[in-house]
């Protein structure tokens, strides 16, 4: 039976998996089976780890349409919800990016301050130093080094430590728990237990900052948990989430964006050689929807019909939105695979879009910049110790890069 | 050009203070956009359309 609106029947057996790999000695491209269905239509069903059935929306505009549309959710809860991972419900794991409003606002906007443009313009003399203090280590230690232990991980664990008033001397813990959570193949008891784990920490760390509060985004939760609105546990898991959040993705960018540019010479050159902030802002914004490190796609789940581009798709259908495919859709961005560090690619969707955009955006994108805008003007030689072949990519993780980047100069 | 936000939509990221500080601006305590000048000079046009175009809760609306 073919249903002239939903082409791809229920029952198909050529369904493919998802998440899908990507080619060999393409660590950059998204997974070529994800291109074929962005150039054979709007929608294809994919098979998840617990056999559902999702729709893959393949490209840029749809995808940006259905995550700023209010009647697809993002409650993780609600059946039909094409989830990447067993999680059991009600565990501490259900923060607010898979809420829906009024909810979700109402917890996002009590972590939006510090996010402001302003408030991360001030602390960009911080970042600045704490940038050029790690260059100024790499270059005085030994090589090869390997550059996400010694500058990618630090740099943005540093920050958002900073940010939230966690101490930095326990970032063995907290990146160990972190690395476990985001691990596709952790079990749900590896992964639950980890969550267990940072959550205690944030609720002793909360517990501390409601009796000596700092000046710190964990103590002004804590205020709100001494006003009534928010409960300790609530706080804590937002902590939990930032600390990861913080400094999972940027360190990422940092890594891989490096070695993308290590294999682009010409555009690694754009870089070392202009110190102009528009450029390099415009730099990022490629590099961003270059690199995609988010692989694992948005999911949401259709709360009524709603079609789209021609054909329906059901109240209860759930939805990914790969940004790695919409950030290639040539519709969107002429010469898609090309890295071109000077084009406008500022509508990219690597933060994802609507109300769960990412909320630490602008703090990832002024530290990428004044990283990018640093690293390769401070060590001009910067080059793979190992050919290509050897670096180990993050293929079995919700967040890609590499585990590491050995770097000579 | 005439612009309108919508407070309730906003999600604080900023955007579009990032694409047009003459027109845009984030309050203190929660970042929700402020609307600085509703009906800015042609030579913001640009700007202000991109800030329009990259708001991820569409609260930003532009009337030519
Ligand atoms: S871009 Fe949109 S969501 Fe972001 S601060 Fe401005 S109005 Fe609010």
């Amino acid at each position: 039976m073919t249903d002239v609106l939903n082409p791809v029947g229920e029952n198909s057996t050529d369904v493919p998996e998802y998440p899908m790999a990507r080619a060999a000695g393409c660590p950059f491209d998204p997974p070529p089976e994800l291109r074929t269905k962005q150039e054979a239509g709007p929608l294809a069903k994919v098979r998840l780890w617990d056999g559902s059935m999702p729709w893959l929306v393949t490209r840029y505009a749809d995808q940006r349409a259905l995550l700023a549309d209010p009647r697809v959710s993002a409650d993780i809860t609600r059946p039909g919800y094409p989830s990447s991972a067993p999680i059991r419900p009600g565990s501490s794991s259900i923060s607010f990016i898979l809420m829906d409003d009024p909810e979700h606002a109402r917890l996002r906007r009590m972590v939006t301050a510090p996010f402001t443009i302003k408030r991360v313009e001030a602390m960009r003399p911080t970042v600045q130093k704490i940038v050029d203090d790690l260059i100024d280590d790499v270059l005085a230690g030994p090589k090869p080094v390997d550059l996400v232990e010694a500058f990618a991980l630090p740099v943005p664990s540093l920050v958002i430590c900073q940010l939230l008033g966690v101490p930095y001397s326990d970032h063995d813990f907290f990146q160990e728990n972190s690395k476990t959570i985001i691990k596709r193949d952790a079990s749900p008891d590896d992964r639950t237990a980890a969550l267990s784990r940072l959550a205690a920490y944030l609720d002793d760390l909360v517990g501390a900052k409601l009796e000596n509060p700092g000046d710190d985004l964990l103590s002004r939760l804590a205020e709100r948990v001494t006003a009534g609105k928010l409960s300790r546990q609530a706080a804590a898991q937002m902590g939990v989430l930032l600390l990861i959040a913080g400094h999972e993705t940027t360190a990422n960018m940092i890594a891989l964006g490096t070695l993308a540019l290590l294999e682009n010479p010409d555009q690694l050159a754009v870089l070392r050689e202009s110190d102009d902030p528009k450029l390099i802002a415009g730099a990022v914004e490629e590099l961003l929807r270059y690199l995609h490190i988010t692989h694992n796609g948005r999911r949401r789940v259709a709360l009524e019909d709603i079609e789209i581009a021609g054909h329906v798709i059901r109240a209860g259908d759930g939805l990914i939105m790969p940004n790695d495919i919409g950030n290639r859709d040539p519709e969107a961005f002429p010469e898609p695979d090309r890295l071109d560090l000077t084009r406008d690619a500022r509508h990219h969707v690597a933060f994802g879009f609507g109300v769960h955009q990412c909320l630490g955006q602008p703090l990832a994108r002024m530290e990428l910049q004044v990283v990018y805008g640093k690293l390769y003007r401070r060590i001009p030689t910067l080059r793979l110790a190992e050919d290509l072949s050897q670096i180990p990519f993050k293929h079995d993780g919700s967040v890609y890069g590499v585990y590491r980047l050995p770097v000579t100069w | 050009m005439k612009v309108t936000i919508d407070q309730d939509k906003c999600v604080a990221s900023g955007q579009c203070v990032t694409a047009a500080a003459e027109v845009f601006d984030q309050r203190d305590e929660d970042g929700i956009v402020v609307l600085l000048n509703a009906n800015p000079p042609v030579e913001l046009a640009a700007d202000v359309r991109q800030a329009a175009v990259v708001c991820p809760a569409l609260a930003i609306t532009v009337d030519e």
